[in-house]
């Protein structure tokens, strides 16, 4: 089995996430760096479970699938709302409050 | 691969113990009805939704009653993965009150802001259904859909006053660091299975040992799970959303996300750190230290330079939570855990009751003077006296003083501490103690406004508060009050020798 192969991949895609996440001021960027730590968590799951025999870890990344599903809803309504009010979607520009 | 996994494992239908999860079904039958509701009665008639929320919290209330009087032993559903044990039924409850005190305090608040009605009280009904599942969850896919299930509506809320720019930020803020916690935590939680094998706390509780193997990825997995949690209840440097979220989200909001949303953090973290990994304490206890430590100092420093209360309160429910974080900083040395267990949950539940009664005080006090300033509060006693007084218990109450509920929370918090008696518990002890003499600081600050200054625009009419208001400043300064005077009833909710599968048990 490639399972340290499978972590690796999961373990970098995690690290792209961070980065994007802390890096990027766009927030559909943003979005899909947070999309690129679950799959990466998805990974890990999946490897983990197929190393382990169990079923638990392919049960997990359903649901982690189907809740992210929820996130991005509310995440996309949400810029679509800022953008709506500000005509920007950066987010280094929200800044109303401060100290 | 996945069909001979699969094969091996006939699958046969749980038996549910209904009246064990009968609040949850409440809630969920109560959330279907008000959407329904809501579709067929007129826009005049809205209230009606308001009123529905408060009885199916009531109403949810009920099992949670009848389920602690019936049997002492606990409940355990699905092999252990939710349990209905003291520990659940007191933070239930404590999540079902809360919510009906935000119930209250949102009536006016909402129906006068011409906001979505039927829509707010569904998503308030659901995150409260995700707080009330969380209580009960004993395994890393339960909490983590209960964490959702209570974050996402949390979101919208955060940003319900959908043409103003502030509110929008607030929600934006707290949605973006909120999945970027909750990522990092399933991160965590990934490795945590992938090192046990299991997703059930207690199994991890038993793989995860001192003599056991114990390495790096081990001690990232917890890292990054309490990292996900400090987010949640906002302990520094994890805070920054905290205060922006705050201020911009609707007042009623505001008390719903800094009592019952950080409750619910408090106790996933405490199921975890007892049930999931009480044997790695030398990795969870000077973390939650230095923790414990900021988000004390940090919280209470800039509190002193606020000039709008609820963002003062804010950065005061900041660091309250530090002082909640504290006897869990010790809770895996020596007699400490039992204790610990116990402040933390007198701690929850003063702390839900003053903070939300100082909420109800600035949202009664803002239909008069219309503003967040903490300077508008001049003379608050001289045209209000009833608020002034309440306002000076609930702030009195926060900053710890004899004999009201929030000093019996700080007392209970310091025995922990003591309990563990080392050199580490001595140092956190003192860093708390200095703390609660910071925070008279700005605390008395408000006091003086409310009681020496005059009114800054010769205001003095009476103002005009509305009876669910009333009913909310009168549960609240209640328990304030009675939980001060009383401290052997609080203290008796504490003691909880039931948290099921804790260190071992």
């Amino acid at each position: 089995m490639l399972t340290v192969q499978f972590l690796l991949l999961g373990a970098v895609l995690f690290c792209i996430g961070v980065y994007g996440v802390l890096a990027r001021k766009n927030a559909v960027m943003v979005l899909m760096s947070i999309e690129l730590i679950l799959n990466s968590v998805n990974l890990n799951l999946l490897a983990f479970s197929s190393r382990l025999g169990s079923i638990d870890g392919n049960t997990f990344a359903l649901y982690v699938i189907a809740v992210a599903a929820a996130e991005v809803g509310v995440g996309l309504a949400m810029v679509l709302l800022i953008y709506r009010n500000r005509r920007t979607i950066a987010l280094d520009e929200l800044s109303d409050m401060k100290g | 691969m996945l069909a001979s996994i699969l094969a091996q494992v006939p699958w046969q239908a749980p038996s549910i113990d209904y009246h064990a999860i009968a609040p949850e079904i409440v809630l969920a039958a109560g959330i279907v009805l008000i959407i329904l509701v809501d579709l067929f009665v007129g826009e005049s008639k809205k209230w009606v939704t308001a009123s529905l929320t408060g009885f199916v919290l009531l109403g949810a209330l009920i099992p949670v009653l009848t389920l602690a009087v019936s049997d002492p032993d606990a409940r355990s559903l699905f092999d252990g993965r939710y349990v209905i044990d003291e520990y659940a039924l007191t933070l239930k409850a404590l999540f079902l009150i809360a919510g009906y005190v935000v119930v209250l305090l949102s009536q006016n608040h909402v129906e006068e802001g011409d906001y979505y009605q039927g829509e707010y009280y569904t998503l308030l009904l659901t995150s409260l259904t995700g707080m009330v599942m969380m209580a009960s969850s004993r395994d890393l896919v339960s909490i983590f859909v209960a964490l959702e299930f209570l974050s996402i509506p949390a979101y919208m809320l955060a940003a319900w006053r959908k043409r103003d720019r502030k509110s929008n930020e607030a929600g934006v803020k707290y949605y973006l660091l909120g999945v970027f916690a909750s990522a990092v935590m399933l991160y965590g939680m990934s490795l945590l299975y992938g090192v046990t094998g299991s997703t059930l706390l207690s199994e991890i509780g038993r793989q995860i040992t001192v003599d056991g193997d114990f390495g790096g990825v081990h001690a990232l997995a917890i890292v990054f799970v309490v990292v996900g949690f400090a987010f949640k209840v906002s302990a520094v440097p994890f805070h920054t959303w905290a205060p922006d979220t705050y201020e911009g989200a609707p007042t009623p909001v505001t008390a719903f996300l800094s009592v019952a949303s950080k409750a619910a953090g408090f106790v996933a973290l405490v199921t975890i750190l007892y049930v999931g990994v009480p044997q790695a304490k030398d990795v969870w206890q000077p973390f939650l230290w230095v923790l414990a430590a900021l988000t004390m100092t940090v919280g209470n420093l800039l509190a002193l330079r606020q000039s709008n209360i609820v963002r003062m309160l804010a950065y005061s429910s900041i660091s309250q939570g530090g002082f909640i974080l504290m006897p869990l900083a010790v809770a895996g040395t020596g007699d400490a855990a039992g204790p610990a267990l116990q402040a933390v949950v007198v701690y929850l539940l003063v702390y839900a009751a003053m903070n939300l009664g100082m909420f109800a005080v600035v949202i009664a006090a803002a239909r008069t003077t219309r503003s967040g300033e903490i300077s508008s509060f001049g003379g608050l006693f001289s045209y209000a006296p009833g608020l002034g007084v309440l306002m000076t218990i609930f702030l009195a109450s926060l900053a710890g003083i004899p004999p009201l509920g929030g000093w019996i929370a700080k007392f209970a918090a310091f025995r922990a501490v003591l309990e563990a008696g080392n050199g580490w518990a001595y140092g956190i002890a003192v860093i708390g103690a200095v703390n609660s003499v910071i925070a008279f600081g700005y605390y008395g600050n408000v006091m003086r406004e409310v009681w020496m200054k005059p009114a800054p625009n010769g205001e003095t009419r009476a103002v005009a508060t509305p009876t669910s208001l009333v009913a909310a400043l009168t549960i609240t300064g209640a328990a304030t009050l009675l939980l001060g005077v009383l401290p052997g009833t609080v203290l008796r909710f504490g003691d909880l020798a039931d948290l099921v599968g804790a260190f071992g048990r």
